[in-house]
């Protein structure tokens, strides 16, 4: 257990700052997207086709260019995480209702007082559920980090299924699944929340 | 016909349906209307066993409906719902010609059908057939949907609330066409709303109901004048006045009974007197069997009349008269034709029973539109 | 050895593995479409224990494939058919999920109007819920598809062969020219089969459904 630790703290760490990194940019880009009309369609279809790359060929081509270890690893996270973020994001501030948008412009708002002060806040709690949806599916996809050399949960796994013990692989697994449905279970209920506390009628 | 008897239902402890007795009759609208929880859509759903009683029968041409499968006693009896229910993955043509189609009739049998049927709405086959749901409007979509539960021809038509959804305008267009097409095809059609106008304007029979049981079936004009109970009363309202001024009101209801007559040998000067005693400027003259004979105002006695004459000698005759029964319409007429300003009004054996003023009529007419007024 | 003419000398080698890979790929979907559509039929009908079955299913999705195919191997050894096991239970689930929430997502007043005329269940199945549903059941589909394909490629860790295999040999070997031959591959598969699903998924919702509505 003692060694089991550092391995599901490192997990963390790889899925956290390969989260934060993707709401940025995720979360950039959505803003971007419904800014520039002609931009949303180029973005969101680029960020599903990256989503659609088999998890095991962006792997070895991120390995390529980054290298062995949990950069690439990260960098993989952080590119599946862009669908769910972007296209949340995208989708909440198209569907801050007209009259909304129209108060806050009649009050002299600025095209960037409006994104911050209205529609971003009124669109969060759909971005907050996309990143509940990246967050999730990068606990799972991190544990392929140690076929590329980077830590985490992968590596009792790999081992198990190299040394053809069932023991091993559970070893890893277990805290994989548990957090995942952990975390699954806290957003979920913090989505809810601000779902009913925002609402627009 | 469908006939209820003893039609009880709950859900739980809430008993929705109380032992409902009632008929109806073939070629009837009937309309059941009620607060809202009166049981009004669940007795409607009993019919087409949508909904199944807890006990009691509910008899459809003599058979007990229970004893029928259900999917083919919905195929007899059309249906359709405040939704609409359109399916939206099939065309207009395909919607219409849906229980045609379960019914297994060919596509030459169905096909005339909905080209039929469309023309009866006034949706030509060519434009409206292979439109799709979304592609209509509101109204056109319920139009539709109307068809599509006559399609195969139901004797029965059963409607919950179908034109709840719509604005005014396009509901009442809907309403007369409703009205129209079940009086071409005779169809007993059985419809459920909570708008008193529109039971009015549409049902042969209105069943009022409240707490699962029935306050009232009566024709609408019976329900108007004879509400069965203050809650009818008060869901009328308005229209029973409104409807009280334009058909049922007679002449009798806005004349004025206190009025100033003499016979027909009184002497010129004493009618002057009598006039100018109770501040009226004419009066009415009698026969001596005291039948009406005419009437005579201060400005002909002043103009034509010696002293010492008798006021039958130069009374007018141009005032009109109206029966006690006329209706209210044609005494209206009659009021603003006259040249005196009024009309007077007979008993059926000719004797003066009142008479009518601008005055009189407004007041009635305000009595009957917002109450008894205080005068 | 430039990637290019990698490809030309190993084209028979890839093509076999792209073979393989469609293989996997399409006969673990085709299963997990026999198995998924009728059991989310069968779950809109006994819905009390249909958030049992889609949570477990859910459960099992979070399960890294890794995992699984840890799993499948030390359960039922190399080959192909673990693999085979393994890609169809993914398969099943968005299918499931998508089965399931289509149907349950119809209108009410449809299915009211269609037993109102006298719809039997399954005419109502069949006419209504299911041309409804459809477009979400392929949405499903094609998710399946996405997410096999990814997977397959990890069935080369088992033995099972299909573009995996390159990619592993690439990454054991640290040869570019492998991992590429197995990834642009694979990804351009992947690309391409979402795509036309995505338009099988589009020309199969009904006319009346694209619409604005009215």
């Amino acid at each position: 257990m003692s060694n089991l630790m550092p391995l599901i703290l490192e997990h963390l760490m790889i899925v956290l700052i390969a989260a934060s990194i993707s709401v940025v940019i995720g979360v950039v880009l959505g803003i971007l997207s419904y800014w520039m009309n002609y931009l949303d369609k180029a973005i969101l279809w680029t960020a599903e086709i990256i989503q659609t790359i088999p998890n095991l060929a962006l792997l070895a081509i991120l390995m390529i260019l980054f290298g062995l270890g949990n950069v690439t690893i990260i960098a993989a996270l952080v590119l599946y995480a862009l669908l769910p973020i972007v296209r949340n994001t995208y989708i909440g501030l198209k569907s801050v209702p007209i009259y909304l948008k129209d108060a806050a412009r009649g009050m002299g708002m600025s095209k960037l007082q409006r994104l911050m002060k209205v529609e971003l806040p009124l669109s969060f709690p759909l971005i907050f559920s996309g990143i509940k949806i990246a967050v999730v599916n990068s606990l799972s996809i991190a544990v392929m980090g140690v076929l590329i050399g980077a830590g985490g949960l992968g590596y009792p796994i790999y081992r198990g299924i190299q040394t053809n013990s069932m023991e091993r692989i559970l070893i890893g697994a277990i805290p994989v699944v548990l957090m995942a449905l952990l975390l699954d279970y806290l957003m979920t209920k913090v989505e809810k929340r601000l779902v009913h506390k925002g609402s627009v009628n | 016909m469908i006939k209820f008897e003893n039609v009880s239902k709950s859900y739980g402890e809430s008993k929705v349906l109380k032992g409902l007795s009632f008929q109806i009759k073939q070629g009837d609208f009937v309309v059941l209307i009620g607060p809202s929880g009166c049981g009004k859509t669940t007795t409607l759903k009993t019919i087409n066993r949508l909904i199944q009683p807890d006990s009691g029968k509910i008899l459809i041409d003599g058979k007990d409906s229970a004893q029928l499968n259900p999917v083919e006693l919905r195929r007899s009896i059309g249906y359709v719902i405040q939704q609409i229910g359109l399916f939206p993955n099939m065309t207009v043509e395909e919607n219409i010609a849906v229980v045609p189609k379960l019914l297994n009739y060919p596509k030459e049998k169905w096909q005339p059908i909905v080209k039929e049927l469309l023309t009866l709405v006034g949706m030509p086959y060519e434009e409206n057939a292979h439109k799709y749901p979304s592609e209509l409007s509101g109204g056109q979509q319920q139009r539709i949907g109307v068809l599509r539960a006559l399609a195969a021809s139901p004797p029965i038509v059963l409607m919950d609330e179908p034109f709840g959804a719509l604005d005014p305008i396009t509901r009442e267009s809907l309403q007369e066409e409703v009205r129209r097409i079940q009086k071409k095809l005779k169809k007993t059609i059985v419809f459920v709303t909570h708008d008193m106008d529109e039971a009015l304007k549409m049902a042969d029979v209105i069943v009022f109901m409240s707490g699962g049981k029935i306050l009232q079936m009566a024709s609408p004009e019976e329900m108007l004048q004879h509400p069965a109970d203050p809650l009818i009363s008060e869901f009328m309202g308005k229209h029973r006045s409104a409807l009280s001024v334009n058909a049922a009101m007679s002449a009798a209801e806005f004349m004025k009974t206190r009025v100033l007559k003499a016979a027909r040998s009184m002497q010129t000067l004493q009618s002057i007197e009598l006039m100018r005693n109770r501040d009226v400027n004419s009066m009415i003259v009698l026969n001596d069997d005291d039948t009406y004979a005419g009437t005579v105002s201060l400005d002909t006695i002043k103009s034509h009349g010696k002293a010492g004459r008798a006021i039958g000698e130069f009374m007018e005759t141009t005032v009109p008269t109206v029966n006690l029964k006329e209706d209210a319409r044609d005494t209206f007429e009659k009021l603003y034709t006259s040249p005196a300003g009024y009309v007077v009004v007979l008993n059926d054996d000719m004797t003066v029973a009142g008479l009518i003023t601008k005055t009189s009529m407004a007041k009635a007419m305000g009595d009957a539109l917002w109450g008894e007024m205080i005068s | 050895m430039t990637l290019i003419e990698f490809f030309i000398v190993n084209q028979k080698d890839i093509l076999g593995c792209l073979i393989r890979h469609f293989q996997l790929v399409g006969i673990s979907v085709t299963t997990g479409m026999l198995i998924a559509v009728p059991l989310g039929i069968f779950l809109t009908r006994v819905r009390r224990i249909a958030p049992l079955v889609l949570n477990f299913a859910g459960m099992i999705q979070t399960i890294p494939g890794l995992v699984m195919l840890g799993f499948a191997l030390l359960l039922f050894g190399i080959g192909l058919l673990p693999a085979l096991l393994v890609l169809s239970i993914y398969a099943i689930l968005p299918i499931l999920h998508n089965t399931y929430t289509g149907i349950t997502e119809v209108e009410k007043s449809y299915i009211e109007a269609a037993r109102g005329i006298g719809m039997t269940d399954s005419q109502i199945l069949l006419k209504v819920e299911l041309p409804l549903a459809r477009s979400t059941i392929v949405g499903g589909i094609r998710t399946s598809t996405v997410f096999t394909v990814s997977w397959a490629t990890l069935a080369g860790l088992i033995g099972a062969g299909g573009l995996g295999d390159l990619i592993w040999t690439g990454l054991s070997t640290y040869n570019t020219n492998f991992i590429l031959a197995g990834a642009i591959p694979s990804a351009i598969v992947a690309v391409i089969l979402s795509g036309l699903i995505h338009l099988i998924q589009k020309k199969l919702t009904p006319r009346g459904l694209k619409g604005v509505s009215a």
